[in-house]
């Protein structure tokens, strides 16, 4: 692998909530969104992270932009660390890295033209710049995403949600970032949508040669951009692994779960397949299981998994994966 | 090819292709106040409201410069005579002489005068004051907001006599107090619009654009906060006009021979038996504004809900 641009290690992010307030004390529980996460991202590839709703992904996107703050670990972008950075430093940052957001409609302001939306970042990052120079940039960008740059007077509540997100992505590429983190980009559109917004997104990529952070909680848009996938539960890594072997031989048992629950466009073939549905409800983030987070829910649990967490190991071929029985049941996990 | 070459083609084709776009005409995009106004054209209610105001804006501004009598001399030959086009007084004189119509116009200027400007003191002071408290949050919305509760605690009548008693009567004091007094209510609008704005992915997407706090606040929060502060700027001006006429009517108000529109319905209710039209022009007009300010403030709340887009 090429020198890694992001280097995460050990990241964790925790959340206080309220649990009780009487007059003279607060009681306080914590909730370990993103638990000692550790990968690297190479220039130009794309990281898929996939997981449950409420497993860390957008945290982790957050605390990776600086928009909320790690509890601990460090954040390595082109070897410097992120953690612990003040708000104007990271400010400075983000001129090289960009989010693209969930919410195509949310994330725009709706008293902004989409000329100034598109424009906003390159005010803030290059004040030096005229209104002729951004203008040109802006269209230039919007042509480039998709859009008529005739538009560009117009407000987001006249576009469509695929349109929407266009202008997202324009936003985020206008000020040459090196990397992206895209949370969730396509799972608030249609699936015709999402198919174009996923292949233009590739297309920029390829062209600007930039790295993406892609989450969603869909397996098959995942495959399709990914090099690489991410596996998250609760907080905490599960797998990395190439997004080739992770869809034909998966690690570890969530991940074989997960990729199980894609439903198959076929009724008979979906019908023929032989399904082991992951039972049980998702443990409270504020009282995780002990040793293996996922032990409560796994097919393969036995009581050595509630001993200790398992560590995330490298195996010769590469794949990363938390899961100490993992030599035991490889058999059985392939696909 | 390297990154910065395919950079440098990107931009060259930008060019091109913005070159070509300038060709065709920009399409000029429909904003939400454009929206908005549309909408308030077709309530009718509103519409009546905005001509009404207009036409007394208009005649308490020009009124007096068409009018031969002066709101403080009185007219020896025609003291408390009713309306009448022979002696000139259109709408009639006080129990002093002096001719009502330039009264109701002068006392006109006062009152719209005293809500215009309470109004912008009490905006421009809670609009900071409640966005600042709400998107900074935590213990210092916490302390903004509890200092707000202890001067919402002042009795306001309280308030009003002891400012008179150190200051003396003066007719800014009354600015001053209803605009000390109302900002406090816009400013717990304003932060409570805040605080539901400030969780919007917009306002993450400023700050991954490289926005500082300030920039956030003046060009995100503040412009989605407008909807919501027109149309309660739009309720304030009545109500701070009732407010001042309240006052005169005690007596702490504007003094003579000034007046306002609350002083003269004062004076006119004494004499309501033996000269009601010193009761009825005032109160005509003071109505009718009240009336014309609620029906423009309906209307603007219907215009810019959300939900009706």
């Amino acid at each position: 692998m090429r020198a890694p641009i992001l280097k995460v290690e050990d990241l964790s992010v925790h959340f206080r909530i309220d649990a009780g307030e009487g007059l003279f004390r607060h009681d306080y529980q914590t909730i370990k969104a993103v638990d000692r996460v550790s990968f690297e991202l190479a220039p130009a590839e794309t990281l898929g992270v996939v997981g449950e709703s409420g497993c860390g992904k957008s945290t982790l996107a957050r605390a990776i932009l600086g928009l909320v703050a790690p509890a601990g670990g460090r954040i390595a972008w082109l070897g410097d660390n992120l953690v612990g950075k003040t708000e104007d430093e990271m400010r400075e940052k983000r001129r090289q890295l960009q989010l693209i957001f969930q919410d195509p409609y949310g994330s725009l302001d709706p008293r902004m033209t989409v000329g100034q939306i598109v424009g906003e970042p390159l005010k803030n990052f290059f004040p030096s710049m005229s209104k002729m120079q951004v203008r040109e940039r802006v269209s230039g960008m919007l042509k480039m995403v998709g859009l008529a740059p005739e538009q560009i007077n117009r407000y987001p509540h006249e576009f469509s949600g695929g349109q929407c997100q266009r202008i997202g992505i324009a936003r985020a590429l206008v000020v040459n970032p090196r990397l992206v983190v895209c949370d969730e980009p396509v799972s608030a559109l249609d699936v015709s949508i999402q198919a174009q917004i996923v292949n233009l997104l590739k297309e920029l990529q390829k062209k600007l040669q930039l790295s993406l952070i892609f989450i969603a909680h869909d397996l098959s848009v995942v495959r399709h951009v990914s090099d690489r996938v991410l596996v998250m539960y609760m907080g905490k890594v599960m797998e990395i692994n190439d997004s080739e072997r992770i869809y034909r031989n998966p690690a570890h048992p969530y991940t074989r779960a997960l990729i199980e629950s894609v439903p198959i466009p076929d009724p008979k073939l979906e019908r023929e397949r032989a399904r082991r549905a992951l039972g049980g409800e998702l443990p409270s983030p504020t009282h995780p299981p002990s040793g293996c987070v996922f032990r409560t829910r796994c097919p393969f649990a036995q009581d050595k998994c509630a001993a200790a967490e398992p560590p995330l190991e490298e195996l010769e071929d590469g794949t990363r994966v938390a899961c100490v029985r993992y030599a035991e049941i490889k058999g059985e996990l392939e696909l | 090819m390297t990154a910065r070459a395919a950079e440098t083609e990107a931009t060259e084709r930008q060019l091109d292709i913005f070159e070509q776009a300038m060709d065709k005409r920009t399409v000029k995009g429909r904003s939400l106040y454009v929206d908005a106004w549309h909408r308030l054209k077709r309530n009718k209610a509103a519409v009546a409201g905005v001509a009404i105001l207009l036409f007394i804006i208009i005649l308490v501004t020009f009124g007096p410069m068409l009018n031969p009598w002066d709101h403080e001399i009185p007219d020896w030959d025609n003291y408390s005579t009713p309306p009448s086009l022979e002696t000139g007084h259109v709408m009639g004189t006080d129990a002093l002489g002096r001719d009502l119509f330039e009264r109701v116009m002068v006392g006109g200027r006062i009152s719209l005068l005293v809500g215009i400007i309470a109004t912008l003191v009490s905006l421009f002071i809670g609009v900071a004051y409640g966005a600042v408290a709400g998107y900074l949050g935590g213990r210092v919305d916490n302390w903004m907001m509890r200092a707000v509760d202890a001067i919402y605690a002042l009795p306001f009548m309280f308030f009003v006599i002891l400012l008179m008693v150190v200051f003396g009567r003066n007719i800014f004091l009354i600015f001053v107090a209803i605009g000390a007094v109302n900002w406090l209510d816009m400013a717990r609008i304003v932060r409570g619009q805040t605080l539901s704005l400030k969780n919007k992915d917009f306002i993450e997407a400023a700050r991954v654009s490289g926005a500082t706090e300030w920039h956030i606040i003046s060009r995100h929060i503040i412009p989605n906060l407008l909807g919501v502060v027109v149309v309660y700027v739009s309720l304030t001006i009545p109500q701070v006009i009732l407010v001042e006429s309240f006052l005169s009517f005690l007596g702490l108000g504007v003094q003579e021979p000034l007046t306002s529109w609350g002083a003269l319905v004062n004076e006119g209710a004494q004499e309501l038996e033996t000269a009601p039209w010193s009761l009825l022009f005032p109160a005509t007009f003071l109505a009718a504004t009240l009336f014309a300010f609620n029906f423009l403030g309906d209307g603007l709340r219907d215009a810019l809900d959300p939900r009706d887009r």
